[in-house]
Parts: C-alpha cells; structure tokens; sequence
C-alpha cells in the first residue's frame, strides 16, 4: 500500500545521503564564488540589484557579496549567515571564515564517501580546532605593554586589510589614516564617533583624516561663515510651528481677524523661543529638525549661525565631540552644557561646501574625507576602510597579534597534523582531513595571485618544519618571505573567530541528515 | 462507498456530497493510518541519543531551523496528513508536560503502532490490542517506579543535578560544552526554585541570545538584561544601587480615550495651553525625582522635550520596554508597575545593586543588565554562539535542560539512561506476558517489543550492530540482575553500566513517555473510518 503523504502539497523532503549532498553542493558552491576574493590579489564582483535603477556594487568584501546574494539553498544559508556574524563581530575575514568552512565541508564530504560517520568526522573537527586555537595562541605576540610597538602593529595590521581591497594602492596612506582614527577613540569600540564622508573628485590619495568634525551643511543666507570661539547649542526640537502637543487641541474661529491674531501669537511664541535659545549666549545653534525661515532669520539677525537639518547621527557626534548635550527644552540655560569648538568655517571639498568644526574639546571623533573617482569606487573604498577600522578597534581591546599571509593556517595545520598523528581511531582521518582544509586557505590566495600554488605551499610547509619560523607566501614577489620582515600582519581575535565559527559552521551542516522544506509561502497576486 | 436503499429501493444519501470525498474503512483505514504515524517517528528516529543526527528545516519565508528536538521539528513540518498531526500532537504535550524527551516519545508511538500492524495482519481485533497495550503500559510504569532510585541533593549538593542535565544536552549540538551549560540552567533552576513547595517557576528564567563571541560566552546574569540602550545618547552609562521607577505611562500629555475636542479660539487660550503643556512635562518628571527615582523604566515613549528634561534632571530613562520585560524586572527588583504618575511613590520603587549597559560587536548593539536585584529570584541566561541557527538551538537546549532540572526539583526519582530502563521494563513486561490468559498476551509481548525499540535505535544512531548490542544488553541484565545495562552510546568503553557512566533521567520524564505514547496509539488503533474531502 502506498504511503500517504505526511508533508503539505509543495512541501519537500530529502532523506540521508541526498540531504547530506544537497548541503555540500550549496555550501561548496558558495565556497566558489567568493573564493576568488580572498588575498591580496583577489578579484571583486559586480552585483546588480533587482530593485528599481539597477544598482551596481562592485566590491570585494565577501559579507557585502554574499549579503545581496538569493539563495534557495539551507546550507548556504548557514554559510552566509556566519559570515554576517564575523562582519558584526570583528569586521573583518568575512571570506575567510566562508571559504574555511567551505574547504572543512569539502574535506568532510570526502569522508563521508569513504563511509566515515558524520559524528566522528565532527568530533575529530572538534579536537583539530582546539588544537589549531591552542597552537596559534602559542604563537601570538603581545605588545600591550610597549605602545611605540602596538602602534606599529597596528599599522602592520591596518595595511594587510587593506591590501585586499581596492584602497591597496594607497595602503600606506590608508592604514596612517585608520589607525589615527582609532587610537583616538581610546579604547571604545563606537565607530560611529569615526564619520566617513564620500565626496566624488579628485583621487583617493587626496583623502585626508580631520581631527575636528565635518557637517555636510550649508550655512544659512546671511549668516556668519566663520566663527572663533563657538559656543554651541546642538538641540533636537521643533523650529516650525510649534504644534500643541495635547490631544484633540485645534483652532477654531470665527473671524478673519482671530486669525492673524493667532498667528501673530504663534509668531510671538517662536520669537519667545528663539529669544531663550539665544540667551544661552551661543553664536552657532544646530538642530535636528527643520528650521523654518522666520526662525533663521531671527538667528541671521543675532549673529548666529542655524544650521538645520543635521542627521541623527550628525547631532549625536556633534554632541561627542563638541561635549555639549543635545537640548530640546530651553528654560534653564545656566544648566545646560554647551559644546565649544575653536573655529567654525565653511570649507570646499570638490564642488560642495561643508561646515567644518575645528579644535574641538573632546578629541574622540574625527572625520575621515574620502575622495575618488566614482561612486562605486567610494562605496568600496569606504567598505574598505570601515573593515580596517573594525579591525583595528578590535585589536586595541584585544591586543594579540599573529603574522599574516598563510603563516596562522600553515602554523596551526602543522599542530593539528601532529595531533592526527597521534591519535588512535578513525578520527585520526578527520583531524587530517582539517589540516588539509586550513592549508587550502594559503593554497587559494596564492591561486588567485596566479602563482604555482602547488609548488609554493609545499615550500611553505618545508620551511614550517622547522621551529619557531615565520614563513609565509610573500604575493608581491611571489615567493615564499619571512613574514615578520615583511610586516604583515594580522589580528588574533579575527582569527580565531574565523576558526572557530568556521567549525561551528561546518559541524551544524554535517549533524543534518534530513532537510525538510515547508511549501513557499504563497504571495498574492497584485495584479 | 457505503449506500443504504429504502424500502422501495431507492438509495439515500448518508454523507453530503459524497461523490467528492475518499473514504477509508476498516483495516484499510487502520493499516493507512499506522504507516502515517510509522513515517513521523522514521524522521525522528535517527535524532534520537547523543549520536542522533539534526534535521534541517525550511520555513514557508525561507528562514532555516537546524534542530534535534523533536517537537520543534514536528512542529515546523508543515504536516498535513490528520494521523501525523496526532503525533505532532502527542510530542507538543510531551514538550509542554515535561519539556525533555519529545523524540524518544514519538519513536515509542512508531514502535508500537509496528507491532499492532502485525498484530493486526494475525487478524488480533485492534480493541484487544488497544487492551493489551493498555495493561503493559501499567506494567512498565510500575516497573519504572520499582528500578528508579531516589537521590539527594541539596543546594550545596548539586552534581546529581548537573548530572541529569549533562544527559539532556549531550544529544544536542551544544554537547561540545555540555558541562558548563549544564551547570549554567542548575544555577538558575536552583536560584529561582521554591525547595518547600518543590515548585520552580520557569517564567522567571529568561534565556536570551546575541550573536557573536562563542558558545563558551555564555553566562548567567543575576538579573535581567534588555535589548534596549538609554533613551538620550549623553545618560549615564552605569548606575549604582539603582531606585528604578516601572511605569506604563508615556511622557506624553495625557490621550483622553473619549472623544473630545479643545478649540483654540482666542490668543489667550493659545497661551495658557502652552503653558499647561509645558508644566505637563515639567510636572512629570519632577514626580518621577521626587519620589527618588535614579532611572526610570517605561513601556512607552518619550516625546523630546520630556526626554530632554530627563537628561537634565540627571535621570536616565529607557523606553520602549516589553510587557514582559517589564514584568520580569518588576520581579527581580521588587518594584512595583505604575500605571499613572500620581500613583507614584518611594515604596514602589525597585531597587538594583548596578544597572550597566554594555555594547556588542562592531555594531551599535547595546543591552541594558540590571543586576543585584533587591529579589534574586529572576535570572537571565545570556547565550553566545556563531550564528543565529546556533543560538536558536542553544536555546531549545537550555530550555529542555531547564525543564529536567525542574522536574527533578518536583520530584527526586530517577531511572538509568541509554535505554537501560526501556530494556528492563522490556523484561519485566515480557515476563508478565505469560500471566495473562487471552490475546492480549500477544499485544502485551508486542508492547515488550516495541520497548526494545528505543535502545536498538540509540545504538544504531551510535553506529554500533543494533540486534547484537541489544541482545548482549539484555541477557547482561537478566544475568546480573541489574537494571542499569545500557547502550554504551559513548563509547567509553566495555563497561556498559549507565549508573558509572552517569547517565541519568527523570522518572516522571520516561513515565510520561509510556504513557503518552500508548494513549495516541491506543487513539489510533480505535479509528475504523477515515472521511476526508478528495483532492479534487
């Protein structure tokens, strides 16, 4: 008799080996497309958008491709949902930590043909990680202590993420300009205190760090360009008519003359208003909201500068950096904090002029101009710099260093072969298997680079046998370098969240043995 | 289909519109009916045990759920068929009865229906099976209470309870840090239990996830954390001994719920309303100082000059906080809900040793921990893990090992794991078997069976000969008399004693299992007729 079907009409199964393939084959195919990214000499993609203007984003950041990616398939879900994560987390080695756990389903996928058991091909990963993580800690170095050596590390570190990515050319303009960011937010993991601003015009070398803060505003007709000596009020409030706030409440007349004089009285009330904030004794006012004309003139007339409009994440900064507080009432004015700046002025970038506040008191934000050719090579170039600077407030908390360039994998490939070595039972397969894996990473990045991969790794590992060495694949020349000499550099923690999410990742997709999908849900039909 | 004539031949209708419907009678229906709910427990089937293996399900929007607990992939699949629904059921209940076990549940129900199948063919009347079934399940129940052992603990004595706890999730993908976890969910079982009434409240436990870090991160707050950060970016950040006031109120004038209307009609109205609104704000926020207030907790929002006007008077504020939430810190600080501000004061206030907000990531991720509660009794477990799909299972996990530890609070007994209680029930029912006269002998030998099932499982998802393991179990017991032989899942070694290998679980857990396991399939043998609408 037949079965009767258990599931809903479009709803699928797939049982056991079909499953376990339908996982690999999607988790190895979004292996392969990002795959060609990873390294120094990695390429970038073109993504065209569905939505309206078919936008176009070329990058090379694998969060940022695999983000705008339609998959259909669970296991590649998995895949991209880690790298989301170790975006969030650390910022940067979104394709490594993809292309790892790629290689370990690889690898597994292997195995399970040799009629392998999932769960000791999971539980061999698991010994091989710990290892890998052990060993690498052995390795790290640590210049908490000597500031003149972090920041030199730092350095090193801010210039290998770069190197990957389209700034490479000016990496060592870059990486001055990302750690000088960050060593000012002493400590803090708030990137938003760093405001990136993208101007097209002129080239990427004439991006420029500025120690104050920058304001894409206009100032209003007629008022003061510059000021010295600012005192200003940065306030989230109403500056059109201000509504009644309490429910229900609307005019009603009767005449046209009770009209004028509400009018008049709500003019006298926005007079009332901009008097108080005056009264502060501020010249520059910054308000989130609009500022309507009657309101600017009033400022235009006592000499201070009204800028409106100002972002929320524009105000919040002004607030940080400025060190006054963000005000919406203005009936006390002895108490509120007022922010100082030294120089405010109107500047040029390219066609369009900013407001520029300069000598601020709190010296924790800074504005980072960004210059290029197109937008697209802005949006990269940010995309960039934003993953250096993650990087790099990461590093400042978490001070461990390692080398860079394949050394880490090919470090922690030779413990774990080590340890297959000498363990007893079929697990021995599996933590071979992960050695095999993390060697992949140095394979590909000097595949991409388009050098003898085969024949550099197998120098690569020569040399490793010996202790305490610091090789690794030198892409510029081509050839297998000293990677201390040649100052690359990477950050520990991004490391290890590479290698451990990447297990983590691969273990989920190995346990699965069946995927069940639910019918799509139906969209109704606007037409 | 079935036609009744009348007198004269003519034939009527019993079913309406019965062209347009299947029907299914007798065995038939018995026999569609079994192989619906043997296809449930087969999915289930290879979850089952430490070595049991994931499910990977894709929800109607796309979303992937990676589990091993059976009720939540019941409860995903999308089930149509009426039979499978049952199960789905029957797995829910278990979840909601006992919170552990809902796999082994299931796979019981498939066991049985097996052999009622057989019994069936034999041409044994699915009544007497149902009898039969009914007998061996009082049997085994009883059994269980004889093998189970009862076992101290205390609150400084709690390895038996990590113990049973470590059994639970080492069948999940969490088990890497089994231990840790473990004693994580026996920490916050035993800090929110009532040992008099042996009642632990689980609401009081809030299990909460964040991407990110590792699942070692994970920790238990005395306290609660919100997702929520500071309503005005410049507040304090860290608050010590905190005087918290819980409102429900909006800093908002006040929204009358009947229907009215204020006109404006002359300058002077215009201005004292103004004026009226602004002492409305001042007002407010005056009270909430007064009655000594140092942070202020609100379910709804803040309009800016009410925000403002916080931030000035040095009293930090969050908004927009859940019902739930608010409850829960209710709890923990001992504070009271105020749903007016006139109703304010210094007695309803709640107390915390430290309120602190803490950032995540490269992101702008801020949580807000409220921790030395005046009243410990609330507790968060704030889990860690490398993606969403693991936080979600971390989640099930920690749930289903609260739930043990519970049980074992409302009642201390425990039988032996790795099917080691399945194969002694097994024993003792086949030995009773041979007591009673009449067919149901034959669907009590059935149900014996059927027990062996769960351990032949555990030992071929372990990858171990199922029917050899089995048998050496069984006739190790017999031989030695003793009931905690089980499936060496592990591998530890030949030493197969579940009682040195600490292998525990609830009595009430497994009783609970029999015994709902044998009501569905009683439910099940019970139906002759199935009238569903034809497809088309």
């Amino acid at each position: 008799m037949a079965i009767e079907r258990i599931l809903k009409d479009d709803a699928s199964e797939e049982k056991g080996e079909r499953a376990r393939m339908a996982s690999f084959v999607g988790a190895i195919a979004i292996t392969d497309l990002v795959k060609t990214t990873l390294g120094p000499k990695g390429m970038d993609k073109i993504l065209q958008s569905t939505g309206r203007g078919q936008a176009v984003t070329v990058t090379n950041d694998g969060a940022t491709i695999l983000k705008s990616l339609h998959i259909d398939n669970p296991a590649a879900k998995v895949l991209i949902d880690i790298s989301k994560v170790q975006d969030d987390e650390v910022g940067d080695g979104t394709t490594s930590v993809v292309v790892l756990a790629g290689e370990l389903l690889r690898e597994a996928e292997k195995l399970v043909a040799a009629k392998i058991h999932p769960m000791t091909i999971i539980s061999g990963y698991r010994m091989a990680a710990e290892c890998a993580r052990n060993a690498l800690l052995q390795r790290v170095v640590d210049n908490k202590e000597n500031a003149e050596k972090f920041k030199l590390d730092l350095m090193k570190i801010a210039m290998t993420t770069l190197s990957s990515k389209i700034l490479s050319q000016d990496k060592v303009h870059f990486a001055q300009l990302a750690v000088d960011a960050v060593m000012r937010l002493k400590g803090s993991t708030n990137l938003e205190a760093i405001q990136i601003i993208k101007k097209p015009g002129g080239s990427l070398k004439d991006s420029f760090l500025d120690e104050g803060f920058i304001l894409d505003k206009k100032i209003g007709l007629g008022q003061p360009k510059r000021i010295e000596n600012a005192k200003i009020l940065v306030a989230n409030t109403a500056m059109d008519t201000d509504k009644v706030k309490i429910y229900g409440a609307r005019v009603r007349v009767d005449s046209m003359s009770k009209v004028a004089e509400i009018e008049g009285a709500e003019k006298e009330k926005m007079r009332e208003k901009v008097q108080k904030i005056i009264a502060h004794g501020i010249n520059c006012f910054v308000n989130r909201q609009l500022i309507y004309n009657f309101p600017e003139e009033l400022f235009a007339d006592a000499g201070i500068l009204a800028i409106e409009h100002a972002d929320f994440d524009g105000i919040e900064r002004l607030a940080l950096v400025t060190g006054g507080e963000i005000a919406s009432t203005f009936d006390n004015p002895e108490s509120v904090k007022l922010g100082h700046c030294k120089l405010i002025e109107e500047i040029m970038i390219g066609e369009d002029k900013l407001i520029h506040f300069s000598g601020v008191e709190m010296g924790q934000a800074c504005t980072i101009v960004l210059r290029g050719a197109s937008h697209h090579v802005l949006d990269e170039a940010e995309r960039s710099l934003h993953d250096a600077l993650c990087v790099l407030s990461q590093t400042v908390n978490d001070t461990r260093v390692v080398l860079g360039g394949g050394w880490p994998e090919m470090v922690m490939a030779k413990a774990v072969d080590e340890l297959a070595r000498q363990t007893p039972g079929k697990k021995s397969h599996a933590i071979e298997a992960f050695s095999r894996a993390l060697v992949a990473i140095p394979t590909i990045i000097a595949d991409n680079a388009g050098l003898d991969s085969a024949d550099l790794v197998a120098q690569l590992r020569a040399e490793h046998h010996k202790e305490g060495c610091n090789a690794g694949i030198d892409v510029i020349s081509g050839s297998v370098g000293d990677m201390a000499e040649l100052g690359i550099s990477e950050s520990f923690k991004v490391k290890q969240a590479v290698l451990l999410s990447a297990t983590e990742a691969a273990e989920m997709i190995l346990r699965v043995d069946e995927i069940i999908t639910c019918a799509p849900r139906k969209r109704e039909d606007r037409m | 289909m079935a036609l009744a004539f009348d007198e004269y031949g003519r034939p009527f209708i019993i079913l309406k519109e019965q062209e347009q419907k299947t029907r299914l009678r007798g065995i038939e229906a018995q026999k569609a009916n079994i192989s619906a709910g043997k296809a449930v427990a087969r999915i289930l089937q290879t979850s089952l045990g430490p070595k049991g293996m994931d499910k990977m399900l894709q929800s109607p929007d796309g979303d992937v759920t990676i589990t091993n607990d059976g009720a939540t992939i019941l409860e995903q699949m999308d089930v149509d068929n009426q039979i499978a629904k049952l199960m789905v059921e029957l797995s829910r209940s278990q979840d909601y009865e006992i919170g552990d076990g809902t796999t082994g549940v299931v796979v019981m129900a498939g066991a049985l229906l097996e052999q009622a199948e057989r019994l069936l063919e034999r041409g044994i009347h699915p009544i007497r099976i149902a009898e039969g079934y009914e007998m061996a399940s009082r049997i085994a129940v009883e059994h269980l209470e004889h093998i189970a052992q009862k076992f101290d603990f205390g609150p400084t004595n709690v390895e038996p309870l990590v113990q049973t706890c470590m059994t639970t999730l080492s069948s999940k993908i969490v088990n890497r840090c089994k231990r840790p976890l473990a004693e994580i969910s026996v920490k916050a079982v035993l800090s929110v239990a009532d040992l008099e009434r042996k009642d632990v409240n689980l609401d009081l436990i809030k299990v909460e996830g964040k991407v990110g870090g590792k699942l070692e991160d994970t920790e238990l707050i005395y306290g609660i954390t919100v997702d929520k950060d500071m309503s005005h970016p410049q507040m304090p950040k860290q608050i010590q001994d905190a005087k918290i006031a819980i409102l429900t109120c909006p800093f908002e004038p006040p929204k009358p719920k009947t229907k009215h209307k204020v006109d404006i009609d002359t300058v002077e109205k215009f201005q004292t309303l103004r004026q009226q609104e602004q002492k409305y704000f001042d007002d407010m926020v005056q009270k909430c100082k007064d009655v000594g207030a140092t942070l202020v907790i609100c379910q709804w929002g803040f309009d800016d000059e009410a925000n403002h006007l916080l931030m000035h008077r040095n009293l930090p504020a969050v908004r927009w906080v859940g019902g739930v939430e608010l409850e829960l810190i209710a709890i923990a600080t001992g504070g009271r809900i105020v749903p007016r501000f006139q109703e304010l004061t210094p007695e309803k206030l709640g107390r915390a040793g430290l309120v602190r907000e803490k950032s995540f990531g490269t992101t702008k991720d801020k949580m807000l921990y409220i921790e030395h509660c005046a009243n410990s009794r609330a507790v968060t477990i704030f889990i860690r893990g490398g993606n969403k799909m693991m936080i979600e299972e971390t989640k099930r996990s920690i749930h289903d090992a609260l739930c043990v530890a519970r049980n074992l609070i409302r009642n201390n007994s425990i039988v032996y794991g790795g099917g080691s209680a399945e194969i002694s029930c097994s024993i003792a029912v086949e030995a009773a078997a041979d007591k009673y006269p009449g067919v149901e002998q034959y669907a009590i030998r059935a149900f014996a069976d059927a027990l062996d099932s769960v351990p032949m499982a555990l030992a071929e998802n372990s990858g171990l000969q199922p029917i050899e393991t089995l048998s050496a179990v069984k006739s190790q017991q017999i031989e030695e008399n003793n009931p905690h032989f089980g499936i060496d899942c592990n591998d530890v070694g030949t030493n197969d004693d579940m009682r040195e290998q600490n292998v525990f679980e609830t009595l009430i857990g497994k009783q609970q299992q029999i015994l709902l396991a044998t009501q569905v399939v009683k439910m099940i043998l019970k139906i002759d007729d199935v009238i569903s609408p034809s497809d088309y």
